[in-house]
């Protein structure tokens, strides 16, 4: 019986696979091509690269909201974190794991500020160079040269949440002269580069967080 | 040679995924898991689409995997001798 319940979920998925794969074929015509209308738009952008072109200024919005969504989650995380804390533990890595994990820090370092910087001209941006920035806090945590974090404070509060709130205002700014996150086509560069500075580091923390407040009871 | 490279590619998603799905352990699901997201960052820039693929590597595949093998711990230390990675 239970063979010929799996012998049907395998038809009717091998069917819908095969009506997704026939219905890909014959799409029809976009009305509207998105690529083209990104191109000629570009050179009011401020940035050169169209993939950040699109994430913090056409769709600026969407890229706003996802900031909220993950502080939101890390929000979810510190709930679930005792309210007394995790004990604390003594960092007790190997010295050898340590030591490579002290050299590679600074490049990692080094490596988001340059994902940061090419995210106007090529691929790159302040997700990307956050995400580098939680990957070595985490190599870091693994290799144990810095310890678990147990509750944040005042300043780690204000950094998680500083590259939302710097977003949030210049959104709120650009709205008294016009729509939200409009940018006057002179400032849009260096607004772009303020807002992805601020999100980079935030975001590190964020993603960063996700790991490190859970990981005070590794023993 | 690169629609040979393409073909494997495809293979290994498909295969690093139904690992990940089908694995007897969490442990080696787990393992699958990140596989599969090295294989789709490989996929992704053979799609030309390096932001995603810089995004993929490092959150896909290295931070989640992070996050995935923090918890399997965690679950090792809650009941001892159940599902060690």
């Amino acid at each position: 019986m239970r063979r010929l319940g799996r012998v049907g979920m395998a038809l009717v998925a091998g069917l819908f696979a095969l009506t997704l794969i026939v219905a890909l074929f014959e799409l029809p015509e976009p009305v509207v091509r998105l690529a083209d209308e990104v191109a000629a738009n570009m050179p009011a952008s401020g940035v050169e690269h169209p993939v950040t072109a699109v994430l913090l200024n056409f769709r600026g919005y969407d890229t706003l909201l996802e900031i909220a969504v993950l502080l939101l989650a890390l929000l979810a995380t510190l709930a679930v974190v005792p309210e007394a804390g995790l004990p604390m533990t003594e960092a007790d890595g190997e010295p050898v794991l340590q030591t490579v994990a002290q050299i590679a820090a600074p490049l990692i370092v080094l490596a988001a500020f340059y994902l940061l910087w090419a995210g106007a001209h090529r691929p790159g941006g302040a997700f990307q160079a956050g995400a580098v920035l939680a990957a070595g806090a985490v190599l870091l945590r693994l290799a144990g040269v810095v310890p678990g974090w147990v509750r944040p404070g005042s300043r780690l509060r204000a950094g998680l949440a500083g590259g939302f709130l710097v977003f949030l205002a210049v959104a709120a700014g650009l709205l008294v002269g016009g729509r939200l996150l409009e940018y006057p086509e002179d400032a849009a560069g260096v607004l772009i580069l303020l807002i992805e500075a601020s999100l980079t580091f935030s975001l590190g923390l964020i993603l960063a967080g996700l790991f490190l407040f859970h990981s005070g009871d590794r023993t | 040679m690169s629609l040979v490279l393409d073909l494997v590619l495809a293979m290994s998603l498909l295969w690093s995924a139904w690992r990940a799905l089908a694995a007897p352990s969490i442990g080696r699901a787990v393992v699958s898991f990140i596989t599969f997201g090295l294989f789709m960052t490989l996929a992704w820039a053979r799609l030309s689409a390096p932001d995603i693929a810089l995004a993929e590597a490092a959150i896909g595949a290295g931070l989640t995997g992070a996050l995935l093998l923090d918890a399997l711990g965690a679950l090792a230390q809650r009941d001892p001798g159940k599902d060690r990675p």
